[in-house]
This record gives C-alpha cells, structure tokens and sequence, in this order.
C-alpha cells in the first residue's frame, strides 16, 4: 500500500498496464514530451517511445476516429482528450462509430476503446474549462461511462477499462487530482464497471453521488453525524452506464430517503436518471420526496471566482439539504 | 474501408451477390449485419471489409488509425479507403488524411469522384478543379485518373499500393466518374441535372468502355461477352431467389450485440 493522490494513481497504473502488454498506445495532444497538461503520461514518451505514445494533431474527432481504426486492428489505443470541453468535435466518432459498431456488425466487429477524459468545475476553469459531458455518452447504449473519483477505483476501473473489449469513456474529475490522496495496493486488482460503491454505511438518509460531490456528499455526512447524530448513507455512483440501480434502490428502501447530488446542469442530467429510477421502483419505500442538486441550467461555469461558487454546489449546501431531508 | 457506392469493390473483396441481397432483403444471415445496416452499408471481419455508418466521411481516420496499427505491428497489409467528392469536404476526411500523412502510413485513399454530393455539384462542394490536388497538403502524392477505365485505375492502385508497401506512405488517387443513377429510389436527378448530362455520360459506361477495349485487343468477342453477361445475369439471379427466400431476423435479437456477449 502506498498512499497517492488521484493523478498519481492513474499515472502509475496506466504506466504498469503499458509495460506489460505493448498492444496499448497512448494518444491526444501533448500526451508526449509534454507528459500531458496533466502530467498523467510523464516520462512514458522517454520510456516507450514515440510510437506508443503518440502526439497527435490538434483535432479531437481525428483522435478518436484513429484510436477506433487502431482498436478495429488488435491495439488497445487509450485515447486522452484534453480537456472534456473539447471533446464535442469527436462526438459523432464516440456516437456513431464507437459506439454503434458492434450492434450495427452484430458482434462481428468490437472497439476496445478507452477514452480518458477531464471534466468537471471548481478549478477556476472558465466556461471551456469545467464542464461536465456524462450525461450525453451515459444516453448511448454500446457506450459504457465510468466516473471514479479515489486513488483506488481510479486504479481499479482503468484496469478494467483497458480490459473491456467496448468503448469505455473513464471520465476523471480534474478537482479530485491532487486533492484527493488514498491508499493504492501495489498489486494489480481491478474494480469491476458497473458496481455502485457504499462509501459511507448510514440509515437516515441516502446520499447518491459520484466525482467531486461524492466527496462533498462525504464531508457533509461526517458533519451531520458529528453535530446532530444523523446517519447519511453515502453512495458513489462511480459507473453511469450501465447504472447500478440496485445498490442504489437497495439504500433507499433501508433509509426511505434520497438525495442525488451532481454538478452537471440539473436538466435532464444523470441525476434526473437516478431519481426517475427510484421513483419508479421505489416510490413506495420512500418518507420524503426525493431532493435532487444540481449545477444551474446556464450554459457553462464562469470564471470569476464568486459566480463559479454560485454555480457549484458545496458542502455547506449539501449538509442542509440534508439535514432538511433529515427531519422531514 | 468502402463506402455505400462501393458494391464493386466489396464484390471483388469476396462478398458474395447473394450475400449482397442478404443484406438488401434485411435478412437474418445477413453476413453485414443481420438485417440492421440499411442497404449498401457492407462489411465483414472475414473478408477485412470494414463497417462503415451512413455519416459521410467518419471511415477516413479509421483508415489512418488501421494503418497505423498495420505499421505499428510491422504487417505486410496496406489499406484502401473510398469515399466520394462529396466527403472530402468533412472534416474528418482533413483529420484523417492529415494523420496518415504525418505517419507516413500504408493507406490509399480513393475518391470517386462522381461530380454530385447527391445534388450538390462540385463546384459548391470545393474550390479546387482535382480533389487529387489536395493531397500536397498532407505531404503525399495525388494522382488523378479517368475512374471509368479500368486499366488506369488498377495502374494507379498498383502503383499506390507498392509505394505503401515500400514504407513511402499514402497516396490519393482520384477517379473521375459519374453516377449513371440519382442517389437513391427515392432521388429524382431531374431536379438537379439534366437528361442530356445523363445520356452523355452513359456513352462512357466503363463496362461497355472496357468490353470494346478487349474487342480492340482481340481478347473478348462480341459473342463471348453476351454468354458472359447471360451467365452472369442467371447466376445473380438465382443467388437473389435464395437470398429472398432467407429468414427474417427473430424480433428477439433486437437487444443482442450492444456489447460484447462473452465478457
């Protein structure tokens, strides 16, 4: 065990994978020399060479398009978008091609796919540096879209992605890189996609989160807990698609009330999937209606430092929500 | 990586016709598919055609991202590309081109160049008189040939594929062509072209063109050439009979293949 921060994590992990099987190549813009802006492919230009990890054009669509041919050719292309912002242009490759060729091939064809993606706000971002895309790949079958927000699972789900034989957006919050540190085993082990995760065991009241709400949603609960004795149930939705459901309908039956907390715009986001789930199959387990936070419907996060906090949930706003849900 | 103009080239790739009609008849044993791709939209694992989606021109950096696996894997395959005019306007056909030229990778690019993106000319498509002339902006050679002459494409292909052999990187060739019919059952080209532009092109039908070439050459005979066509027109349609005589697909193999099954 060794304790390491989010981007370390992914780093190292994605370093082992590819020393040990040399159908994995990286590709994106500044993955190489550079390391990535975030530094999570550092010294494996040196390391594996150009052919490995491969400094692409400044074209997103072309990234993927390309990462697909490979995939279609006994690669396992992992293909890093810069910033989630930009990923709009590969949107129609994602869609259309990753996502449909082994339906539209029945099974003949298959991508063997990662795409690694930063999202999320709360850096300082700016409206085209913080958004959040779950919600438009969670709503494409054949795609599956994992959100891991710990050192651990980060680990854990991108073994599993590389080892996916479908596309597999792994989406990574950019806020939790540094802040969040955890223990990492220093032996191989691979956390499944599709499992929710309890991160936090409580019976008053369930908290469905997933990247930096989560911990958000965690920080809150020990508040709760800690001033007015209420027990929180925290859990990290981790995998959207295909969305446990139920691990999340087996806490709402215990606890009978449900809060889904995202920074995405509220509309028509993952949370909105959740709780239509709950509502269908748990409505009569429930002693409140269910609260639902979401980011604002305005087109991006901006800027200036007192808008993106009015943008963004945080702890404090969570906390009372859920104390209000609480005492309901 | 043929696109949906391209039966010829997935009959040369080993696609059966009645595997064609398999797919025309949206039938279960379609080899594409099993009757979900509308028709035109070909590929097989087993014969190395790739699938392609009705989205024009998204097969182009898959071509470039398979050659560069080829390259990578130090194959002796090269790829081949095709797409109209009409898709050189996207860009992915840039981004792919652009990758491929950079690379330096075993890939042909081929347009036929038929003059109409459905309706739209060419002169509203692009600027450029030759689609071949693009390719200095990628770093590699553009060839322009006369699509309805088989001998000069098969030269120009020849030529391109022993220079992607040779680790010289990709080449766009540029076939020029005509579509004899509007674009699909449901098109009517007398909106957009007229039926003397039509009549004329026919005149250099290049399986007519071809026949009075192997006239010329005293390889083929104008007796020869019919039995050749009767026994063709027999066989395909008697491989269309059994095609439309196969089995729909079970409404239950909706859901099937959204994912791999075995994982």
């Amino acid at each position: 065990m060794s304790e390491k921060n989010v981007v370390t994590a992914i780093h190292d992990a994605l370093h082992d994978e590819m020393a040990a099987d040399d159908r994995i190549v990286v590709l994106g813009e500044d993955v190489g020399a550079r390391g990535g802006v975030f530094r999570v492919t550092l010294g494996f230009f040196d390391e594996f060479g150009e052919a490995r990890v491969i400094d692409t054009p400044l074209a997103e669509s072309g990234i993927i398009g390309v990462a697909i041919g490979m995939a279609l050719h006994g690669l396992l292309p992992i293909a890093e978008i810069e910033f989630a912002d930009f990923i709009h242009p590969a949107f129609d490759q994602i869609v259309s091609e990753a996502a449909r060729m082994r339906y539209r091939t029945n099974g003949d064809f298959g991508v063997p796919l990662v795409i690694r993606v930063p999202w999320g706000g709360g850096i300082h971002g700016a409206l085209y540096h913080s958004q959040s895309i779950e919600a438009f790949y969670a709503h494409v079958p054949g795609l599956k879209v994992v959100v891991p927000s710990t050192p651990y699972d980060a680990v854990g789900m991108l073994r599993s992605a590389i080892r996916d034989p479908d596309p597999v957006m792994f989406l990574e919050h950019k806020k939790t890189y540094r802040l969040v540190k955890g223990e990492v085993p220093e032996e191989p082990f691979e956390v499944p996609i599709g499992p929710a995760d309890v991160k936090r065991e409580g019976t008053d009241l369930t908290a469905i989160a997933y990247g930096m709400m989560m911990h958000l949603c965690l920080e809150a609960a020990a508040r709760l807990h800690k001033e007015e004795g209420i027990s929180v149930e925290v859990i990290d939705v981790r995998t959207l698609a295909p969305l446990d459901t139920a691990t999340i309908l087996s806490s709402v039956r215990k606890t009978g009330k449900a809060i889904v907390v995202y920074e995405d715009n509220r509309s028509f986001g993952a949370g909105a999937e959740i709780v239509a789930s709950i509502a269908e199959e748990a409505m009569l387990d429930l002693d409140a209606p269910v609260v639902r936070i979401g980011g604002p419907d305005v087109p991006a996060m901006p800027f200036s430092t007192p808008l993106e906090h009015a943008f963004l949930p945080d702890a404090d706003l969570i906390h009372d929500r859920m104390l209000e849900l609480a005492r309901f | 990586l043929p696109y949906y103009r391209d039966l010829g080239v997935v009959l040369v790739a080993g696609m059966t016709p009645e595997e064609v009609f398999l797919g025309l008849f949206a039938k279960a044993s379609d080899p594409t598919s099993a009757g979900r791709q509308m028709p035109a939209h070909w590929g097989s694992r087993r014969l190395g055609i790739m699938s392609h989606s009705s989205p024009i021109g998204t097969q182009i950096p898959h071509a470039a991202g398979i050659a560069y696996a080829v390259k990578y894997r130090a194959e002796d395959a090269v790829v081949a590309c095709w797409f109209g005019e009409g898709a050189t306007s996207e860009g992915d056909w840039h981004e792919g081109l652009n990758f491929a030229g950079i690379h330096e990778l075993p890939v042909i690019f081929v347009c036929e160049n038929n003059h109409y993106a459905i309706s739209v000319t060419q002169s509203k498509q692009m600027a450029v008189e030759d689609v071949a002339s693009r390719a200095e902006g990628y770093g590699f050679p553009g060839v322009v040939v006369d699509g309805n002459d088989p001998i000069s494409c098969y030269a120009a292909m020849k030529t391109a594929v022993e220079r992607a052999r040779a680790g010289a990187g990709p080449t766009l060739i540029e076939a020029k062509t005509y579509r004899f019919q509007p674009h699909t059952s449901d098109d009517d080209d007398r909106s957009y072209r007229s039926r003397e532009e039509v009549d004329e092109a026919k005149r250099h039908d290049p399986i007519i063109r071809f026949g009075a070439e192997l006239k010329r050459l005293g390889i083929a005979e104008d007796a020869g050439l019919e039995t050749l066509a009767a026994e063709v027109k027999a066989d395909v349609d008697a491989q269309i009979d059994a095609a439309w005589n196969a089995p729909d697909p079970d409404p239950d193999t909706l859901l099937r293949h959204v994912f791999a099954e075995d994982a």
